[in-house]
């Protein structure tokens, strides 16, 4: 046997497999520095915010009514009913995992599987739940472990790519998200032009995309939202950077199609080329007399363009217009 | 201390009672070296605990479990694994390795014959109805010809010890044996945690049971390709069983399919990859024939592969083992095999049956309700040891239930007399303690049959407990063949 063929369902579970780890891994980042906020000063309503940037609001209210710091944390951190949450990531990156096992190292189904029991045997409820601080590092610290276990044990054929794929392809999708939520929130009101802008909410979004080291080492002094913003967005050397994780998702498939001859790539090629231009082509004045929310609402169209194409290509999907046909 | 027999040095929680068992009373027989005794003797009983515990924890996070279903949640167990190996001499290992070979190269002339001449049921060998009424008969099957006219590619027979020590057959297991990955993860569990107990004694490896299936797979593969496609078809990562295919596929190298990875083309089986579909020529299959294939059996599985069985009737595909095979492992068709040994080969059988009193006769219906309280009845179509009677242990009312269920059914019972299966020592909580066990070896066969030595050991670990089957408190031991 020459170069092992790998089956549809298993790229597919693969990249969904990364996709799950990623958001955990970004949703532990986000609930740790508003818990941080709501100690500084703003109480629920920072809350809220994260609600809406996971687009919540209906299922929230179904489970647990009028959010309260303590519901939202346990909804977004254990909730085994909310399929947003941390604990629901890892269930569905275990499940995936478990159908993988035949593909993956034994270690990254074990570590999977032991983090997967380990908040499982947590206890908590709607209105008590374990340090939150400390809980978001024990995720981030898993999730870390997660990639080094991978990049050190996974196999380098077609499954690393897609695991790759489906990494930059989340973490794109949340950093736009991040931004988009938060750019408008945090910039004054037109009323209150001239007052003086609150800084610690600005370190604090670049704290949230693990972001504010690597923004000093550009920006040794001072932070401007318009700087914050295309730091996050077009700063082509952040790996949380939304251009960056472009590029590495059209580098990763060119190695698909060229190094594995991939041929049923044109479609998700296509489709990455328009997302890659968008970025490259593009400065942040061009993006804010755009419209930020515009641009952004448009790069995750692209992204869902992209995701889409790769269904079909490569993980056996029925084309919608067959579908109809 | 670990083990001891009651002579020497005797340990109060360790007495056999009257039952045969595995290592004293083997090692009496001269079977097993002395020295495989003293060696298990040796290690303290308290430490042995902490190692089970760690390798227990081991087992858990390796994901080594089968799934339990409980309400709507899904719980991974592990087969309970005892840490004090099951141990097999060599020459009766020779013994129960060609019974075993014999038994599976009769199951496969008997099937091939009930698919085409049906010599056996014109010579009255065994009732036509029997093996044409049997729910497992597949008629689809009738003269169609296997590669090399092998049906069982995998067949795991289950052995017990009488009181007098000598191996016999409970049951056959023709369709989808399981437990197999036990055997090699147990022993490999067995090398991490106790490497000294295992030191300089002769056990015969287990670690090739991948590659010989593999191998026989290819055997039976369909004549063309040069390099035979074969996968795994499993059901799924919710089959309870899910962790051995991937065992299994691992150890194969092979793809782990599931019929959604499928798809038949002009009569030809391809798997959905990333690069477009590609053929597949030979499928271990652990899924059973009702599933296959919703356009020849049943119409509501959504396991299966539509169209499927028109590719295997064309010769495009092996599949293994065989359709139609649970006709061979019906618990009444086992009654029958002693006979059929004799018939297909001419030979006595090496391992002998547990006698058996068919209900469909009317003798043996007779002698089983005159009996009732000395026999073990079964239904012929179940598996899992549910629904067995144990006569010597069941009150008067259940007694009578069965008595009366017997009646309503004869057709679907067999009885036998109670065999009190041998003990071996085993660990329960921190104390050695003799409990029941049995013996499942498996035998794979392409153009030849090769049997894994050992096997896998079940134990009830339920005090005085019969059953071994895991769903029912069952758990497992490393087992060791010895080399000399």
């Amino acid at each position: 046997m020459t170069q092992l063929s790998l089956l549809a369902r298993y790229a597919e579970d693969i990249y969904w497999m990364a996709r799950y780890v990623e958001r955990a891994n970004n949703l532990a980042r986000l609930l740790e520095v508003n818990e941080v906020f709501t100690r500084d000063r703003r109480g629920a309503h920072n809350w809220d915010a994260i609600i809406d940037l996971n687009a919540d609001r209906d299922r929230f209210r179904k489970l647990h009514g009028t959010p309260s710091p303590t519901s939202v944390s346990y909804f977004y951190m254990l909730d085994r009913e909310n399929p947003t949450s941390i604990l629901s990531s890892f269930r569905a990156a275990r499940e995936n995992a478990r159908t993988l096992r035949p593909l993956i190292s034994t270690e990254m189904w074990t570590h999977l599987n032991v983090f997967y029991n380990e908040l499982l045997a947590i206890s908590a409820g709607p209105s008590s739940v374990p340090n939150i601080a400390r809980f978001c590092d024990r995720v981030r610290t898993a999730c870390q472990a997660h990639s080094g276990i991978t990049e050190g044990t996974f196999y380098r054929d077609q499954g690393w790519y897609f695991y790759q794929l489906g990494k930059y392809v989340e973490r794109a999708d949340q950093t736009t998200r991040l931004v988009d939520v938060k750019y408008h929130t945090l910039l004054p009101d037109v009323s209150e032009v001239g007052s003086i802008l609150d800084l610690s909410q600005w370190n604090a979004l670049l704290r949230s995309a693990a972001g504010y080291h690597a923004y000093r080492r550009v920006h040794p002094r001072g932070i401007e939202p318009t700087k914050v913003a295309e730091f996050l967005v077009l700063n082509n050397r952040f790996p949380r950077s939304v251009r960056y994780c472009i590029g590495e998702i059209s580098t990763l498939l060119s190695q698909l199609i060229y190094t594995f001859q991939l041929t049923r790539g044109d479609r998700v090629a296509a489709a990455v080329d328009v997302i890659h231009r968008r970025l490259e082509d593009t400065d942040i004045d061009a993006i804010i007399s755009y419209g930020m929310h515009e641009f952004l609402d448009a790069v995750q169209l692209d992204l869902i363009e992209v995701a889409n194409a790769m269904a079909v290509a490569y993980f056996g999907h029925v084309e919608e217009e067959e579908d109809a046909a | 201390m670990g083990v001891t027999d009651s002579k020497d040095t005797p340990v109060p929680g360790y007495d056999p009672t009257g039952f045969f068992c595995e290592i004293i009373s083997a090692a009496e027989r001269g079977v097993i070296p002395k020295a495989v005794v003293d060696r298990l003797r040796s290690i303290e009983t308290k430490e042995l605990s902490e190692r089970a515990e760690a390798a227990a924890r081991e087992l858990y996070n390796l994901g080594i479990t089968f799934t339990v279903y409980s309400d709507r949640t899904m719980i991974d167990r592990i087969l309970p694994f005892d840490v004090l190996p099951r141990v097999i001499g060599a020459s009766e290992w020779e013994t129960i390795e060609r019974g075993v070979e014999q038994r599976v190269k009769t199951l496969n002339l008997f099937i091939q014959d009930i698919y085409h001449d049906q010599k056996c049921l014109k010579d009255g060998v065994i009732p036509a109805d029997l093996v044409l009424g049997n729910k497992n008969y597949r008629k689809q099957m009738e003269g169609l010809d296997v590669p090399g006219g092998t049906y069982v590619h995998v067949c795991g027979i289950d052995l017990v010890r009488d009181d007098e020590g000598n191996f016999c057959v409970l049951e056959d297991n023709a369709r989808t044996p399981s437990g197999v990955s036990y055997v090699v993860e147990n022993r490999h569990m067995m090398q991490r945690a106790f490497p000294d107990l295992m030191d300089d004694i002769g056990i015969r490896p287990v670690d090739d049971y991948g590659p010989k299936l593999l191998q026989a797979m290819l055997d039976v593969a369909p004549a063309g390709p040069m390099d035979p496609q074969v996968a795994l078809l499993s059901p799924g990562a919710y089959n309870s069983a899910y962790f051995e295919h991937i065992f299994l596929a691992r150890e194969m190298g092979v793809p782990l399919v599931e019929g959604r990875d499928l798809l038949v083309e002009d009569d030809r089986v391809y798997m959905r990859t990333t690069e477009g579909v590609e053929e597949v020529h030979c499928i271990y299959r652990r899924i059973d024939d009702d599933f296959l294939d919703p356009k020849a059996f049943r119409k509501d599985s959504l396991l299966g592969v539509p169209g499927i069985f028109d590719a295997y009737r064309k010769g495009n595909i092996t599949l293994a083992n065989a359709i139609g095979t649970g006709v061979a492992d019906d618990k009444a068709v086992y009654a029958y095999m002693p006979r059929l040994i004799q018939y297909y080969l001419g030979e006595d059988a090496i391992l002998a049956n547990v006698p058996t009193n068919i209900c469909r006769e009317a003798e043996g219906l007779s002698y089983t309700l005159d009996n009732l309280e000395d026999l073990v009845v079964k239904p012929v179509g179940e598996s899992g040891g549910y629904g067995i009677l144990i006569g010597p242990r069941s009150t008067k009312d259940e007694l009578a239930e069965f008595r009366a269920k017997i009646k309503d059914d004869p057709a679907n019972f067999i009885s036998q007399p109670m065999i009190n299966l041998s003990v071996c020592p085993t660990l329960v909580d921190g104390a050695v303690e003799p409990r029941h066990v049995d013996l499942r070896p498996f035998c794979v066969t392409g153009k030849s049959s090769w049997v894994l030595p050992g096997g896998l050991t079940r134990v009830a670990l339920r005090k005085g407990s019969l059953v071994v089957n895991s769903s029912q408190g069952g758990g497992s031991k490393d087992t060791w063949v010895l080399t000399e």
